[in-house]
């Protein structure tokens, strides 16, 4: 059984605490959806649970691996990233490797398939996300929308078995978000388990299972879409639903 | 890197080399006539409102004809020096020491920076047709020095057969005699050098002058002086202009003296430079290009047409080339192994590494070329490993300017790599590839695109700068330009060697920062820009 497990995380940084004692479970298959203010902690979460990021007290189980505070040793930060992929806000793609090359490039150097093989699931991965036509382009080429969905196919190309998203849809143009939004659906609807930490009130009522609130380094909320959108119990998530929705 | 900074660079090896630069000479000619005046006392008939005579000659290294006192450095002596204190008397006339470039000294003539020439200057058909030769002074012969335990060569046709190293003076007697020859010649610009190179075994042999041997080569250990000298006889005379008929027959008149008084054959004596050759001088009237003609290293050179100097330009062009590619080559690789250092490296890496930068862009390449060539196998000796350090001077070169420009390309290189979004590296990161994989497959091909242009202007200044290997004997572009400038060509043929010298230069230069313009454009119109359709 593959799930993530956050007991008791803090996180520091020059003296401020990101994350002040984060307990949260997410199960296999599930989309949690992490909504707060800018500077509530939420990307620090995610690059927490990717070992982009060593944390100060706490533990972090991501299926059978366990995070402890402190530098993560360099296997495990491997095993961890194998078991979770991530997209980030700005793509964060190869600007001097075609569209195929970039999602190719991590099956061929750390999961040693042939280039053959690599180029193949490149393609399936491209075909996925609805960009088999756009194989051959450079990344400047791409559309903001068609990057993050391409920067997608690179993160399940190493076939993980969580996708961690951070604001995928905050650089891209309103008209761009729902293609990238949608790729998210249909990989929820194959079972991926995903945390996606968003803006995105609609996408996380419609296609998240739970939705968490996310200020100050602390859970102020966590259930289900329609409870914690529609009735949220504390002032201060009423405030910041109403700023976000407007 | 600052280009300021290169300027003052190239600055600096220029203030280096002035010392056989004839243009600084020439411009301390025109300001500090007076302060280089090395005759104290006043000849009996300064009265005589007559300006002094500048006499031209080089000091540096001069032994024995005109050097600096090793004993009192601020004085001048030297055979020439003693002979023209008596032609002074002679002629009731002041003359003044004027320090130029041996190479140059007919060109300073002719400028009208000096009044004469008399540095062991031979008389040669070439330079008979651009000035007025007075009668000779000294008879000279070639003598070739070997080392003590090589026993195989003893004479020139020894050195002809077995394709012996031989060292000996620019544009003299025996480089000519050499060259007709087709031995394989190294040229210096210092009479002490050659017997240095000889004693740790970068020459086979060395062939000069009877009394540049008997000076330098003689009181050294472990060389040895070949006997007999080498046949044939050359003449030092005095160099006038053509238009200055009536001073050389004062000096022939002069000489003429001195030569029946005695005098002259005194200061040869006390200069250990008497012999019998020097009889010949005595029957005047008699000397001039007929004796002359028959003489060693007096062959005009092949007349001066296209045909004959381009090949030679086009061979130490590509000598440059070689030494550009190779020099990079050696810049490439050790600055990017800096380049890391000072960024990942621990601490006391990072801070060798910015030692490293710091000393080699702060030293003029000149100094380090000379440290390597010549310093580095006298401080090998000391530990026994003199073979090991003494390269020869293509791979000294090769080592000098690449250690040089190690230090330029490495804060190229640091500047680049750092100037990569850290969401390269977490994107990577986040695929599970290894920092190092990252850095290879990530980072290094986009630096490339930020490294290329300030790299290209660095290529170009390398293959510029190469012109200082001429200084450790490299026979490169500017090397050969200036091999052939002062070889008695006249001004005509001088301006059409250094245009097709510039050319040739122009001719690598300008395609190479074409290339590299295509590529740029390439890369930012293609794919490399974030943000661009």
């Amino acid at each position: 059984m593959f799930e993530i497990e956050i007991r008791g995380l803090v996180k520091r940084l020059g003296g401020r605490t990101i994350l002040n004692g984060i307990e949260l479970t997410i199960e296999q298959g599930e989309t949690l959806a992490v909504l707060g203010p800018s500077g509530s902690g939420k990307s620090t979460l995610l690059r927490c649970l990717n070992a982009l990021t060593a944390f100060d007290a706490g533990q972090i189980r991501v299926g059978d691996i366990v995070l402890r505070p402190g530098k993560v040793p360099r296997d495990v930060a491997i095993q961890v990233r194998r078991q979770l992929g991530m997209v980030f806000q700005d793509f964060a793609l190869f600007p001097h490797l075609r569209a195929i090359d970039n999602v190719a490039l991590g099956p061929r150097l750390v999961l040693g398939l042939t280039k053959e093989q690599a180029r193949q699931r490149g393609v399936q991965l491209l075909k996925r996300v609805g960009l088999q036509h756009r194989a051959e382009a450079f990344p400047a080429q791409l559309s903001g929308g068609e990057k993050q969905r391409v920067a997608i196919a690179r993160a399940l190309a190493m076939e993980p078995k969580g996708l961690l998203c951070d604001e995928i849809t905050s650089a891209l143009d309103p008209e761009l978000k729902w293609e990238v939004l949608s790729v998210l659906a249909d990989l929820k609807k194959d079972g991926l388990t995903m945390v996606v930490v968003t803006h995105e009130v609609g996408f996380a009522r419609r296609v998240a299972d739970r939705v968490c609130i996310l200020s100050d380094g602390q859970i102020l909320e966590v259930g289900l879409p329609q409870q914690v959108l529609e009735n949220p119990k504390t002032a201060r998530v009423q405030q910041f639903l109403a700023r976000v929705m407007t | 890197m600052d280009i300021e900074e290169r300027k003052m660079r190239l600055r600096w090896g220029c203030v280096a080399i002035a010392v056989n630069m004839a243009m600084l000479v020439s411009l301390a000619g025109c300001g500090h006539t007076h302060a280089q005046t090395d005759n104290q006392q006043p000849s009996p008939s300064e009265k005589v409102s007559l300006p002094p005579l500048r006499w031209g000659a080089d000091a540096e290294g001069g032994a024995p004809y005109i050097f600096y006192d090793p004993e009192r450095p601020d004085q001048l002596i030297g055979f020439e020096v003693d002979l023209i204190r008596a032609l002074e008397r002679e002629l009731g006339r002041r003359i003044e020491h004027q320090q130029y470039d041996f190479k140059k000294l007919v060109d300073g003539l002719e400028r009208g920076d000096i009044d004469l020439a008399m540095n062991g200057l031979e008389i040669t058909p070439d330079r008979q047709k651009r000035v007025r030769f007075s009668r000779p002074y000294y008879v000279f012969k070639l003598q070739l020095v070997t080392r003590e335990g090589e026993t195989a060569i003893n004479s020139l046709r020894d050195c002809v057969e077995q394709r012996a190293r031989v060292g000996t003076l620019e544009n003299t007697a025996a480089s000519r005699l050499l060259e007709e020859l087709g031995v394989p010649t190294f040229l210096y610009d210092s009479q002490v050098t050659p017997f240095e190179d000889l004693a740790v075994g970068r020459l086979d042999a060395v062939l000069m002058d009877v009394p540049i041997v008997l000076y330098h080569g003689r009181n050294k250990p472990g060389l040895r002086l070949v006997e007999p000298l080498v046949s044939g006889r050359g003449y030092y005379a005095i160099a006038f202009r053509k238009d200055d008929e009536e001073l050389a027959r004062q000096f022939d008149a002069a000489l003429e003296r001195l030569l029946a008084s005695g005098e002259l054959r005194r200061i040869y004596e006390k200069w250990g430079l008497w012999n019998t050759s020097q009889e010949e001088i005595y029957p005047p009237n008699q000397f001039g290009l007929e004796l002359a003609r028959q003489e060693i290293s007096t062959q005009p050179l092949a007349g001066w047409s296209f045909g004959s100097y381009f090949p030679l330009l086009l061979r130490a062009a590509w000598l440059t080339v070689e030494l550009t590619v190779l020099s990079m080559a050696v810049a490439v690789v050790i600055g990017l192994i800096l380049a890391v250092c000072r960024l990942y490296g621990p601490y006391p890496l990072q801070l060798l590494a910015l030692c490293y930068v710091e000393f080699f862009r702060g030293i003029p390449v000149l100094l380090l070329l000379y440290f390597l060539y010549f310093g580095l196998p006298a401080i090998g000796q000391v530990f026994g490993w003199d073979v090991a350090l003494r390269w020869s001077p293509f791979v000294t070169a090769v080592i000098g300017l690449g250690l040089n420009y190690a230090a330029y390309e490495a804060e190229i290189y640091r500047a680049a790599i750092s100037s990569i979004p850290r969401a390269q590296w977490e994107a990577a990161a986040s695929l599970g590839l290894t920092p190092m994989q990252t850095f290879r497959r990530i980072i290094l091909p986009q630096a490339l695109r930020i490294i290329l242009p300030p790299s290209t202007t660095d290529f170009v200044a390398l293959f510029k700068d190469t012109s200082l290997a001429g200084t450790i004997t490299v026979v490169e572009l500017s090397k050969q330009y200036q091999i052939l400038s002062t070889s008695g060509a006249d001004y005509r043929a001088l301006v059409e060697i250094g245009i097709a010298t510039a050319l040739l230069y122009l001719l690598m230069a300008v395609p190479l920062g074409y290339l590299s313009r295509r590529l740029e454009e390439r890369w930012h119109a293609g794919h490399l820009v974030e943000g661009r359709h």
